[in-house]
């Protein structure tokens, strides 16, 4: 997730906890908890928690780093709480986000109205690299391309909230979010009497309703769905068969599947069986070789053909990829109005588009306050984060927007909320971000609750777990 | 049930019968070369070698077939694949792709198996017994297979676990009995020698069985017995009618569980029909080395048939 160099401004960072000095109502609770828990508890309890995710299994590997594969993602016990009212807001957000971008797939892999109404330029979206040619006319079961969103938003006020971006292809770090839920309520049972906490356990069924309500056409009954992931050596394969445990479906690889006739059959024990959805962790470039590149080891050869013609659904469908750029993220606010007729609830990051003359005045001249990326740059390539940068940096930057305008946007730099955080010192605030997990198939489903990130470092606004940040459990409390 | 999955679980198992064989292999080796060494025949590190189907490897690797280097090369090269260290591996690594198959103990026992093992890969060759480490590999095995009888559901995926172990004791067996019999005795005039009592010994010993042979059979340690105990005798815990027996369990829970007989299910049961009819005598009368040497093919070929019928999905 970009949220690299996202510049500091060393104003006052809205701390969750906190407000004018005194405990804001959701932490109430915690405040007791803490000071009721000595330092060697704490760091007992600490160890505890660490021997539970080894045993469970959890860990995350980390491509072309080396050092120990078994790698545990750093556990903060501090909870991250919000109230009901503030998740009414954020779910009815999230959820009008959710359903706007797949209206925005169906659409553009159709008539393309949002590009003949000019309410996006049509470059961005059909010379877009996600841009799945290959299924241009398809209409998924239900209309939906993408049935797991992941909306990734950090926090800057007590009532403002900031999509970053959006995940529409496979979204991972679920597991976590339940994990963090089940090691809390092992550890601290008190505190789950004490706070009315909505649960998050029932997402694998949720996950599995979604998955089975978007069963292909030609499947009758009770759906065949299973998880396709590149296998026991991808970093996230732990989740993948996580998931697969708790939906009480087969994890498959490429190779235990086929295609034969008009239907996608995997291989078991009593012989072939049918497949009739994938919810599938592997990128699109690598589903079928016959379509895409024919170098995958990974995906299943005419896997495609079936999906077209009706035979299975694959989740998330192929080319749902285009909604989640960076460029097009811009015009999601565009969307929602469009094919909702609705105000957007949660907002995007302001941008400005250097492409455009009066934004373009606005950036070179406020260049020190704001933070510029190219658009298509990631991973904190080739941005400039203003406040934090030299004069001279500054200067070249400029040179470099007016030479070439339209590859740059600027955004101003956010004061992302902090939480307090588990610290060798004792209790610290530490930048956190968010992301839920949004479910879309016949309905549109949230759980109460999602992944929260924290950046251990201080004053680091990096979450990245490659990059030293840890997760936390997110508690949403009951009216 | 995938059939990758079955295939993983018939994996971890074959896997983790096989390093407790090497390790009982290793034993044996140990025990025979303390006897004062006679002239004129071959030495029984070589036979060990032989039996254990690792031979080629070990010439290319090493020049001598001394203790030590067979010791590393059995129990800590992952060159070999079929050396301790990898087979635990292998195991390992098979239990984490199907983890979810499995018991949260049944995989603690794996993984506490291959964490042990990278601590004593760490470890200085020179303060590690050749007997704490047998002792140790048979413990963990032995935690493993617990854990299973223990806690597994008894579904399709423990029949598969089943199988591999009863097809792996099958062979092991009687590789075990073959190394004795025809390897480590070449010469006719040793039969019924001292040496050949002490070689016995420490093949029942090896197996874990020397206490059991003699509350089965009284008296004086024979080639006829010990054929008898480690072949024909269902009591015996390791021999092939017991082992045969439990493949034939196993196929004859997932020809039911299936609604489905295969070819494996024949094949069993005319290995299992064979070694009812059997005499001692018939196996002494064809020679024990060719009787051995047609049974592990005869094992090779059911293993073949398991997996074209349940570990490719192909069969319809």
């Amino acid at each position: 997730m970009a949220m690299q160099g996202k510049a500091v401004r060393v104003t006052t960072y809205f701390n969750e906890m906190f407000q004018d000095g005194e405990v804001r109502i959701p932490y109430s609770r915690l405040e007791g908890w803490t000071k009721r828990m000595p330092d060697a508890l704490r760091h007992m309890k600490q160890a505890e928690a660490e021997a539970l995710f080894r045993r469970i299994g959890i860990t995350f590997a980390v491509y072309g780093e080396g050092g120990d594969p078994d790698r545990l993602i750093p556990f903060d016990m501090f909870p991250r709480v919000f109230t009901a009212a503030e998740w009414a807001r954020l779910e009815r957000g999230i959820k009008q986000r959710a359903r706007a971008l797949n209206a925005f797939l169906v659409d553009v892999y159709g008539r393309g109205e949002i590009v003949r109404a000019g309410r996006i330029p049509a470059h961005l979206v059909y010379r877009n690299a996600a841009f799945e040619k290959s299924v241009v006319g398809f209409v998924p079961p239900k209309g939906v391309y993408s049935h797991i969103v992941g909306i990734d938003l950090v926090r800057t006020g007590a009532d403002e909230f900031f999509v970053l971006e959006d995940n529409c292809r496979t979204p991972s770090g679920v597991s976590y979010m339940l994990e963090n839920r089940e090691i809390m309520m092992r550890m601290f049972p008190d505190l789950f009497r004490e706070n009315r906490i909505e649960p998050v356990d029932n997402y694998p069924l949720l996950l599995r309703r979604t998955l089975a309500s978007v069963a292909p056409a030609k499947c009758k009954g009770d759906p065949t769905i299973v998880i396709l992931t590149p296998g026991h050596f991808n970093s996230a394969y732990y989740e993948h068969s996580f998931l697969a445990d708790l939906m009480g479906v087969e994890l498959v690889e490429g190779q235990d599947l086929f295609v034969e006739g008009e239907y996608v059959w995997m291989r078991t024990t009593e012989g072939p069986k049918r497949v009739d959805v994938i919810y599938r962790r592997i990128d699109d470039a690598y589903i079928d070789p016959l379509c895409f590149r024919p170098d995958s080891m990974l995906g299943v050869p005419g896997l495609m053909d079936v999906y077209r013609s009706g035979g299975v659904n694959i989740c998330s469908c192929p080319g749902a990829g285009v909604a989640d750029d960076k460029a097009v993220y811009t015009f999601v606010p565009e969307m929602i109005r469009f094919y909702l007729g609705e105000e957007p609830i949660l907002n995007n990051v302001p941008t400005w588009q250097c492409a455009k003359e009066d934004d373009r005045k606005y950036v070179l001249e406020n260049l020190k306050d704001l933070v510029v990326k190219e658009v298509h740059g990631s991973g904190g390539y080739g941005m400039l984060v203003g406040p934090k940068s030299t004069r001279d940096q500054i200067e070249r930057f400029h040179a470099r927007i007016s030479e070439d305008p339209g590859n740059y946007i600027a955004q101003p730099t956010l004061a992302l909320s902090t939480t307090p955080t588990f610290v060798d010192e004792g209790i610290a605030p530490r930048h956190v971000d968010l992301r839920p997990y949004c479910l879309v198939g016949e309905r549109v489903e949230l759980v109460p609750g999602g992944l929260t990130r924290v950046a251990l470092t201080e004053g680091s606004l990096v979450v990245n777990s490659s990059q030293g940040g840890g997760v936390k459990d997110t508690w949403v409390l009951a009216e | 049930m995938l059939s990758r999955t079955a295939d993983n679980l018939f994996w971890i198992a074959r896997y983790m019968e096989r390093a407790e064989t090497m390790a009982r292999l290793l034993e044996v080796g140990a025990r025979i070369s303390l006897l004062p060494s006679v002239h004129g025949y071959r030495s029984e590190w070589d036979s060990l070698l032989q039996a254990s189907g690792t031979a080629d490897g070990f010439d290319r690797k090493y020049a001598e077939p001394v203790a030590r280097n067979i010791e590393s090369y059995l129990f800590f090269d992952h060159d070999n694949p079929s050396s301790v260290a990898s087979c635990l591996r292998q195991a390992r690594e098979n239990g984490r792709i199907v983890r979810t198959a499995l018991t949260t103990q049944v995989w603690d026992a794996l993984n506490t198996a291959f964490q042990e093992l990278k601590q004593l890969e760490r470890q200085p060759r020179s303060e590690l017994e050749l007997t704490q480490l047998t002792d140790w590999v048979t413990r963990h095995a032995a935690m493993v297979r617990g854990s299973i009888g223990a806690t597994l559901l008894r579904n399709d995926g423990y029949d598969f676990l089943n199988l591999g172990y009863c097809l792996e004791r099958a062979d092991a067996t009687a590789r075990l009995l073959d190394v004795k019999y025809y390897v480590l005795l070449p010469r006719v005039e040793f039969v019924g020698s001292g040496l050949d009592n002490y070689q016995w010994m420490t093949l029942l010993r090896a197996l874990s069985l020397h206490r059991a042979f003699h509350w089965t059979y009284a008296g004086e340690i024979t080639a006829r017995k010990i054929a008898d105990f480690l072949i024909l005798n269902p009591q015996s815990p390791r021999s092939l009618v017991t082992s045969v027996e439990g493949i034939n369990h196993a196929l004859h829970r997932l020809g039911r569980a299936y609604g489905r007989e295969t070819v494996a299910q024949v094949r069993g049961r005319q290995l299992n029909d064979m070694l009812e009819r059997v005499t001692v005598e018939d196996i002494f009368d064809e020679g024990m080395h060719e009787f051995l040497t047609r049974f592990i093919g005869d094992v090779a070929t059911l293993g073949y048939h398991v997996w074209e019928s349940y570990l490719t999905g192909d069969v319809r």
